[in-house]
Parts: structure tokens; sequence; C-alpha cells
């Protein structure tokens, strides 16, 4: 399948020629960056968990010295691991919507740093 | 002269892996950026390919080092409970900053958000690397993944600064210090 060249960076160069001639499919970068996304959003989303329940809290206390961040950060690393492992091998060779890919990791992102901001969490809560 | 073995390991997190990782930013943000300028034509040779995804990768890796020197070796002698009946609280640092509430919002909210933003660095530098690494010079022709990059860099120092900012003061307000003296250098 031919790789999707995004127009408004075409290059016209006899170098540009022969790189776009083996150009990869997209599909392997939008895993990265969606599974990247998904990992900033677990992030935000274990530590709001944790935050509001006692119960998490305490479930996410892997390593007592650390508490319930050791819980937090492990979980949403693996998830993030789990996400990026799948998406390659469904995506590797593929050319995707790396737009909508794109902007899906993004909005998870800022969603992640928004749970993470102690004022917007004590705002979730009504606190 | 002397530093105390906490002293020295909050440095190496802080100062060591934390700075110098703040510092590479500009550089990541360069080196793709230059792919949209110059084009498939950069990096010019194999060997600055090679040098250029062996900073992307250091820039990871210094993002792994702090965030887990900073969760596992530092966090715990942070958050130590004292044992009933201590008053002095400067080994505590947590309990010293909680025990006031002119001090307490240095936790409550600046150590609340560092603990956490921080991690948001790694994941995104790993993924920074591996599509420079994957792609390289194509970056050029994939202009929404090469911008989409950038925004996980921006993303990542931000997150970065945040982090390192908190810690900075609140290493000045409740400072982390205990374990075996290390003599640097003494007087005469």
């Amino acid at each position: 399948m031919a790789a999707h060249i995004d127009q408004e960076s075409v290059n016209t160069s006899p170098a540009a020629e022969d790189a776009r001639s083996e150009l990869l499919p997209n599909g392997a970068g939008a895993a990265a960056i969606l599974a990247a996304g998904v990992g900033s959003l677990a992030i935000g989303v274990f530590a709001f968990a944790a935050d509001v329940s006692p119960y998490l809290k305490n479930a996410f206390n892997f390593w007592s010295p650390s508490g319930p961040l050791s819980g937090v950060s492990f979980t949403a690393v693996l998830v993030w691991l789990l996400v990026w492992f799948w998406l390659s091998r469904r995506w590797a060779a593929r050319e995707v919507n790396f737009a909508r890919a794109s902007a899906a990791a993004f909005a998870m992102l800022i969603a992640g740093l928004l749970l993470t901001f102690p004022p917007f969490m004590d705002l979730l809560q009504g606190k | 002269m002397q530093i105390t073995f906490r002293d020295m390991i909050t440095m190496l997190h802080g100062m060591g892996f934390g700075a110098l990782f703040m510092l590479a930013f500009s550089g990541a943000v360069g080196v793709i950026y230059a792919t949209a300028v110059v084009g498939p034509r950069w990096p010019s040779s194999r060997w600055d390919n090679k040098m250029f995804r062996f900073y992307l990768i250091s820039m990871a890796a210094l993002a792994w080092l702090t965030v887990l020197s900073g969760t596992y070796l530092v966090y715990p002698w942070y958050r130590a409970v004292p044992p009933a009946g201590t008053t002095d609280l400067s080994a505590y640092p947590q309990r010293l900053l909680l025990a006031s509430p002119l001090t307490a919002e240095w936790h409550n909210f600046g150590m609340e958000w560092k603990e956490h933003i921080g991690w948001f660095a790694p994941i995104a530098m790993t993924m920074v690397a591996y599509v420079f690494i994957k792609y390289g010079p194509q970056l050029a022709f994939h202009r929404t993944m090469r911008n989409t990059v950038l925004g996980f860099i921006a993303a990542a120092f931000l997150a970065t600064a945040v982090a390192g900012a908190f810690g900075a003061l609140l290493n000045k307000y409740a400072p982390i210090r205990g374990g075996d003296a290390i003599v640097l250098l003494r007087g005469k």
C-alpha cells in the first residue's frame, strides 16, 4: 500500500524523490503516538481514582515505601506498553487515518494532564 | 565539606538526571524540526543520524532514570512516617510540611502534582525516540506525525518543568537529609 504523504511538506529535490519512493506507512508511528496518549490518560485516571477511592488507593499500594504512586505509575506504564504492542501488531504495516489518531492522542494527553492537576481533581470531586 | 547520602541521591535525581534531561529539550526540538526545514537530505550522513538517535534515546533514558529514582529512592524518604511522639520532624519532610497551614499546600498541591505529572515525560520521550528511529528523515513527509511528536515533546517539557520546579521548592522548605555523611573536602 502506498504511504500517504502530507502535501504541504512535499519536497521536489532528487533526494526527496529517493526518500519518498521508500516511504514507510504511518501505522507504526500512529500506534506509538496513540499508545503514548493512552499511557498519559492512564496516569491521570489512575491518579484520580486513587485520590477518590480509599479502596483503590490501597489497591495501588504495590510497594509501601512509595505508596499508591508505585501502583499508579506501574499500572499506567503497563497499560501504555500493552496498548502500544497491540496497536503495533495491528497497524505496523498499514496506512491509518493519522489525523484522527493524533487528535485522539492529544485529547487523551490533555485529559491525563488535567486529571493530575490537584485543583481539577478537587473540582471533579466537588471539594 | 560534607553531604549526606540522601542529599546526594536527591541531587542526583533532580540536578543530575532531571536537569540534564531538561537541558536536552532544545536539542530534541532542533533534531525533529530540522527534518521539516531541511527535509530528507537531513541528517546529512549515517553518522549524524546515529548520533541523533543516540541523543533521543539518551533523553528517554534520562527521563526514566529521573522518575524511577524519584519514585523509588527519594519519595520513600520524603513520605517516611515518624515514630509516635517525634517532635523534631526535620527528617520527615512530608510531615514537616503538613504540620503547618503555611507550608501544607507545598505537599497538598506541589508534591501531589509533581509525583504524577513527572511520569508523562518518559512515556512521551520514549515515543519520540521510537518515532525518530523508525522514520528519521522521512518525518519530512509525515507532517502531521512530526507536529504531533513536537507537541508531545512540549508536553514532556511542561511536565518536567512542573516536576523540577516543585522538586526544587519542596527541597528548599523541607529538605531530604539523612543517612551516612560523605565528606567531600576536609578543611585545614
